[in-house]
């Protein structure tokens, strides 16, 4: 449980919520969601819940992207907000 | 109202308010904190008794297995059930075809990447990395009694190779060796397996899910073998409903319930 | 101004990043235009409340729940107990909120893994919902041809006057 390391970690998260739910290009909404999934696995992994951090990484932030994507694949690529 | 200014009001007075109770929280990373081990003068709590007394009582070392498959072993029954149940409830959302799509039909060639020029790379290179990730994914669904893993973690492995498999050709490839009819049964059968684990002790006379009771069935000396093979047995369980439903999910998704086309 | 950061803000830092990033996906969830950033939102929110909910179960100086040393755990080499394993360079904490040494538990030396156990399931059950959710857009994707909020709600009003 490394204070500096939690600190980084979480900051980059605030931004990757931020920036993901901002953009106008869906498909890039979806990348950066992966990569808010993949920090919060390495979160998890650091802290010591490494069953957590493993389902994380394979549930969050690998079948929930590719969901997210095959759905934008069917609907519109561009939002309007 | 605008949307937009009654979800700042709202969030700034949710947020307010989950801040002010924030602070009466105990430190981060606390040993005598409440959830941790308990209040004083009150009663301890359970997380010092799965650590200090599971090993001796079911001879798994992976402390968060033996909490998830035995001593927690009807949430996760239910979850496996929740997950069954999302998958049935997107085929009846998505997979109502209508009079002019056909019926799904079989593909015509071994696969649609060995005549394609284009895509000999991505083709090449996810044909080699799914026997891998499968090996990998059985590994971590055998080895959750000792290592990180277990069932959910190899499952949703298992359906992501499909899904791999989907990605580098084309959905019917993946069909061709997942039909939809097998992941139907292999979701209903990973169900019954955890149920049977249930419902046999039932039937020799003891409690549901008390795994204990199996020991003359499984053959072991003593009723904690039988509860580590029992894990086992219920890992593979939630191991074959979660992969099934994972390339289902995905298999409708992409294709909106046709099973044609599709990433 | 400063002495209310370092008193409030800097023990629990860590449960103020998880309420903003909560309310982050909450404002997302409501005031968004198009369904999809609406459902990313809530699987935001959804994140940060298990991460919230994983972080109870820290513990200074602890590894991870796997027993090593099968039988005889108590014994294992522990890591030098909760207050020795900080190194010098963490800003030091509250004193007053250090947990006592003499009275540790071999228990300690393991992080707590209920927490983990109740946040697989929220995290796999969260993901089976999620295709639920996406499942749905899709269909009203293929209904009305559109995903924003306020075209679905013009063309439903529609649908209803002609109706």
């Amino acid at each position: 449980m490394i204070l500096s390391f939690d600190i980084i970690i979480l900051i980059f998260l605030i931004v990757a919520a931020v920036i993901s739910l901002n953009v106008k290009d869906l498909l890039s909404s979806a990348m950066i969601y992966g990569i808010y999934g993949f920090l919060i696995c390495l979160l998890w992994a650091e802290m010591g819940a490494v069953d957590v951090a493993f389902t994380e990484a394979t549930v969050g932030a690998g079948v929930s992207t590719v969901l997210f994507i095959a759905t934008i694949l069917n609907t519109r690529r561009k939002s309007s907000d | 109202m605008n949307p937009k200014i009654f979800a700042s009001i709202a969030v700034v007075i949710t947020g307010l308010v989950l801040l002010y109770g924030v602070s009466d929280f105990p430190t981060f990373g606390d040993p005598r904190s409440p959830a941790n081990s308990g209040v004083e003068g009150g009663a301890p709590s359970t997380s010092l008794y799965y650590i200090n007394e599971s090993y001796s009582a079911t001879k798994v070392p992976n402390l968060v297995t033996s909490v998830l498959a035995d001593y927690r072993s009807y949430d996760t029954m239910f979850e496996t059930v929740v997950v069954f149940a999302a998958g049935m409830a997107i085929f009846a959302i998505l997979r109502c075809v209508g009079k002019d799509d056909g019926a799904v039909v079989a593909p015509q060639r071994k696969s649609s990447i060995d005549g394609d020029h284009n895509r000999i790379i991505v083709g090449m290179t996810c044909r080699l990395a799914v026997p891998v990730v499968q090996i990998f994914a059985l590994y971590v669904i055998a080895h959750g009694h000792y290592s990180p893993g277990g069932g959910f973690q190899g499952g949703v492995m298992l359906g992501a190779s499909f899904i791999l498999i989907a990605l580098a050709g084309n959905l019917e490839d993946a069909l061709s060796r997942l039909s939809e009819r097998s992941y139907m049964a292999l979701a209903a059968l990973g169900i019954l397996i955890y149920a049977g684990f249930g419902v046999l002790p039932q039937v020799l006379g003891k409690n549901f899910l008390d795994y204990g009771a199996l020991q003359k069935i499984l053959l072991t000396d003593g009723p904690e073998m039988a509860r580590s093979h029992s894990m086992l047995g219920v890992e593979i369980g939630v191991a074959l409903t979660v992969m099934s439903i994972m390339f289902a999910i995905f298999a409708n998704l992409s294709s909106r319930g046709t099973l044609k086309g599709g990433l | 101004m400063v002495e209310f950061f370092l008193n409030t803000v800097k023990p629990h830092f860590n449960f103020w990043v998880y309420v903003i990033l909560m309310m982050v996906g909450l404002w997302s969830l409501i005031a968004k235009n198009n369904l999809i950033k609406k459902m990313m939102g809530l699987a935001i929110f959804q994140t940060a409340i298990i991460l919230f909910y994983v972080s109870l179960g820290v513990k200074d100086g602890a590894t991870i729940p796997v027993l090593e040393h099968y039988g005889d755990y108590a014994e294992k080499a522990e890591p030098a107990g909760p207050d020795a394993s900080k190194p010098a360079s963490k800003p030091a904490p509250n004193p007053a909120s250090m947990p006592a040494p003499a009275a540790s538990n071999p228990a300690d030396a393991f992080a707590n893994p209920v927490p983990h156990v109740l946040m697989l399931t929220a995290i796999v059950v969260g993901v089976a919902t999620l295709g639920v959710a996406l499942a749905l857009c899709e269909m009203i994707f293929k209904e009305f041809d559109t995903l924003e909020e306020d075209e679905l709600l013009r063309k439903i009003k529609a649908l209803h006057d002609d109706a």
